[in-house]
């Protein structure tokens, strides 16, 4: 039997739940009906979607008399599924809006010469879709689990952390139609406008309370290490996005808005938060899902915990000053863009103690490289975010940038990056996640996860080095003069010179996504219950743990 | 909870801490990575003061070096132009017509002139100059306005149809889309400009054709067709067709009357460059 008291609360937090979901879909049928603009009414018509749907669903699960009552201390799952599935879907989406891009840009014609599905729309949704919707919800489902079984707690709130995870996909949902649709406020990274970016501000608030309300209600006497890089993730996240979305809107029935900052102290401001999401986002974050999995994955201890003090803390102190870096030889000050190359040349070992941690923390253990797939996913990340740690870094001192600026090289970085840090240690986080999450003895397939790893590696290969030989190629012909002093070359011969490349780039991509493609079919043949083929060589770590085997000590 | 251990498999100590079953080493820092992380530190700080490097109540650092970018990028403007100078003031004042006589001027004015070609020109005209459907092909001697250096010095500067006031201006009647004659008039002129190529195949069009010809369009294009370039009426006998020369493409230019357009160069490009442009275009082959 519950506490005195518990009931009672669970029906206060119903209630409030209830009320927020009918106020969202009010707003929802105000927007609807009072704004011109089709495309925001349409956004009024999913939020007050959502918000009906939102008010269905508790009202159904405050009556539901069979729901057990779970103990204070139960992990809640719930909402870690739903992001983990997101995740794979919306990766998926990514992933070939990605693709199309390339083709598009190796042939032309497949713009179809239609608004919704030229380039300048599809570009930004391939982005956000990447980044924010599949790394996001990736993010999500980690943080929230790690944070539990790490803290020994339970997620605070009977309603937050689901209005964390659907009030998230609601926000991908109107920034991606958005773009399609035309609503951007145009700055790279930061596309939706005023109206997603004051819910997706609620969203993430709900989001830091859950999270340091699990660490406060923590049963472990220390915060462990991943933890604060998810921490340091989601504050930075919340700072950036107020900061480099200070806009005021033409009307509250209007998407359009405009940004405070004028001329280079904007174009300053973005960068900051373009080169800081990358920092926090794509960096920290994904770091605090190295510090969980590779040891829990690999059984071993984390290399170093003085190592795992020293770069964090200097990896946040110094990331965030980077930005300039992005502006090298614009209207910039000269001054700025120095402190911009030093501190990014600065960064360089701080990053590099994250790969140290993860890499070395492999010591006894490298055997698992070759035994299991899933290891070897991680690892690779690990290398990929090295090469590209240190890639950055060098692009980032002004003679380099020099030639590397607004060449496909900078492309060719950013996706090393993308691919080979942020998406395979995701691929690696999601493999061991499902089967953890739905009690599983283990995934369906393993010599699946082997097929992904090598159309994967092998896409991320082609994709970058295509990349670098094109941006090099497109930055020596931008600067190659005659003895005349003329130009060498058009601009229409660089970008012919760029086909081949543009080719090899998209079947690299074509590779990254049949990989993902197989992903999703292991994972759906996971949660649905199959029974593992190859059950014998995957390792007891696989297996949720209420069905592992103890350790043969 | 804090009991240190020996991991086997290292020989090092643990911090003592488990979460979940993850434990910690007591590792020191790599001495590579420490150093190295030093190494970029001393670094950075020579580089804060020998470059502008930090902002201050009243400006910022300015460095040992003095160094500006915006002062190098205006020294290096000033070194490109004085390389190219002497030659440069020399084109300006040499007259179009005799720039020919200097092999250096010439070599000059070519390079120059292909350069802003292949910017300017070759996103209509391609980049061999062989145009395309409604961009005329600048490598044969078939020329609508005049194929002189000065006629095409005088295209390249004004345009055809542009906004300024000096430009190539002509237009033929639309007369399908304005009613002027009717299809079967359209269609029989059609046949007789097909004609004159001897690519009709309809004797009793051509002969009914030849009257239209001679009322509509013959006080441009000439009686026999030839075209005339002070209108820039095309040349309909040579076999060259800007919009096409099928049955159909020819009864669109009929009833459409085309017109295409191109912009004014001058006050986009400097003097030099239009020079160049014509000297370089001048030379691809149907100089006149």
């Amino acid at each position: 039997m519950a506490a005195p008291g518990v009931e009672e609360r669970a029906a206060f937090a119903d209630a409030m739940a209830l009320l927020g979901a009918l106020i969202g879909a009010g707003i929802g049928l105000a927007l609807l009906l009072g704004s011109r603009d089709s495309g925001m009414a349409f956004h009024g018509l999913l939020f007050m979607l959502a918000g009906l749907l939102a008010a269905a669903f508790i009202l159904q699960r405050s009556f539901d008399g069979n729901e057990p009552p779970e103990a204070s201390n139960d992990y809640m799952d719930g909402p870690i599924r739903v992001a983990t599935i997101a995740a794979v879907i919306w990766g998926i989406a990514g992933f070939i809006v990605g693709d199309v891009i390339a083709w598009q840009l190796a042939f032309p014609a497949l713009n179809l010469d239609l608004p919704w599905t030229s380039f300048g729309r599809l570009r930004p949704l391939h982005t956000s879709a990447v980044i924010f919707a599949f790394g996001g919800n990736v993010l999500i489902a980690t943080s929230l689990y790690v944070v539990q079984r790490t803290c020994h707690a339970r997620l605070p709130g009977r309603w937050a952390p689901w209005f964390v995870v659907w009030g998230y996909q609601l926000f991908i949902a109107i920034a991606g139609t958005g773009y399609l649709l035309g609503i951007t406020q145009s700055k790279e990274y930061a596309e939706p406008e005023w109206y997603a970016d004051l819910w997706l501000t609620i969203v993430w608030v709900v989001y830091l309370l859950v999270f340091l309300g699990t660490l406060a209600k923590r049963k472990e006497p220390h915060i462990y290490v991943a933890n604060w890089f998810f921490l340091a993730f989601i504050v930075t996240i919340a700072m950036l996005h107020l900061v480099n979305n200070a806009t005021i809107p033409v009307s509250l029935t209007n998407p359009k808005s405009y940004i405070v900052y004028s001329g280079v102290q904007d174009a300053m401001t973005q960068w900051w938060y373009g080169h800081n999401a990358v920092g926090f986002f794509l960096t920290a974050g994904f770091l605090g899902i190295m510090y969980y999995f590779i040891p829990k994955r690999v059984e071993r201890p984390v290399y170093s915990y003085r190592l795992s003090i020293v770069h964090f803390w200097t990896l946040i102190f110094l990331y965030i000053w980077a930005g300039p870096h992005h502006l090298h030889y614009t209207a910039l000050p000269d001054w700025a863009q120095t402190l911009g190359m030093t501190f990014s040349i600065m960064l360089w070992m701080p990053s590099w103690g994250g790969m140290i941690n993860g890499l070395m923390t492999l010591s006894g253990a490298w055997d698992k490289l070759r035994t299991d797939p899933v290891v070897r996913l991680l690892v690779v990340s690990v290398a990929f975010y090295g090469m590209s740690t240190f890639e950055g870094p060098v692009m980032s001192i002004k003679s380099v940038n020099s030639l590397s600026h607004y060449t496909d090289w900078t492309i060719g970085h950013v996706h090393s990056g993308a691919l080979g840090w942020v998406a395979m240690v995701s691929f690696g986080a999601i493999y061991c996640l499902v089967p953890w999450l739905w009690g599983r003895r283990g995934l369906y397939s393993m010599r699946l996860v082997e097929w992904h790893f090598w159309t994967a590696t092998i896409g991320i290969l082609l994709y970058i080095t295509a990349m670098w030989v094109s941006g090099i190629t497109q930055g020596l012909m931008w600067r190659a003069y005659d003895k005349l002093g003329f130009l060498q070359y058009s601009f229409i011969e660089t970008v012919e010179a760029m086909k081949p490349y543009y080719m090899i780039r998209a079947v690299g991509g074509l590779l990254f996504l049949i990989g993902a493609l197989i992903m999703a079919y292991n994972v759906w043949r996971t949660v649905r219950g199959d029974e593992p083929v190859d059950a014998a060589d995957q390792p007891r770590i696989a297996a949720a743990p209420e069905l592992r085997l103890a350790p043969a000590e | 909870m804090k009991k240190r251990e020996i991991d086997d498999v290292t020989g090092v100590e643990t911090t003592g801490h488990e979460w979940d079953g993850v434990k910690e080493l007591n590792k020191p820092l790599p001495k590579w990575w420490l150093f190295t992380f030093y190494a970029t530190i001393v670094w950075a700080v020579g580089y804060w003061i020998v470059y502008p490097a930090w902002p201050t109540f009243t400006g910022y650092t300015t460095g040992v070096l003095g160094y500006s970018q915006r002062a190098t990028v205006a020294d290096e403007l000033k070194a490109a132009q004085a390389a190219q100078g002497q030659l440069r003031d020399l084109l300006e004042k040499t007259p179009l017509d005799q720039i020919r006589t200097s092999p250096d001027l010439l070599r000059f004015a070519m390079a120059g002139g292909a350069a802003a070609f292949q910017t300017n020109c070759g996103p209509c005209h391609g980049r061999g100059a062989q145009g395309f459907t409604g961009y005329p092909n600048l490598n044969d001697d078939d020329w609508l306005w005049g194929g002189s250096i000065a006629d095409i010095h005088k295209t390249i500067s004004f345009g055809i149809r542009s906004d300024q006031k000096d430009a190539r201006i002509s237009q033929m009647p639309r007369y399908g889309l304005d009613k002027l004659i009717d299809d079967g008039q359209i269609n029989d002129a059609a046949e007789f400009v097909l004609s004159l190529t001897g690519k009709s195949t309809d004797p009793a069009a051509v002969a009914k054709g030849r009257t239209v010809f001679a009322d509509q369009c013959a006080s441009c294009h000439g009686p026999d067709g030839k075209g005339k370039q002070d209108q820039g009426a095309p040349d309909l006998a040579d076999e060259i067709w800007l919009y096409g020369g099928s049955r159909q493409a020819v009864i669109e230019s009929i009833r459409t009357g085309r017109g295409g357009m191109m912009p004014a160069w001058a006050g986009r490009l400097d003097p030099v460059t239009i020079k160049s442009l014509a000297v370089y275009v001048h030379s691809l082959g149907g100089g006149k």
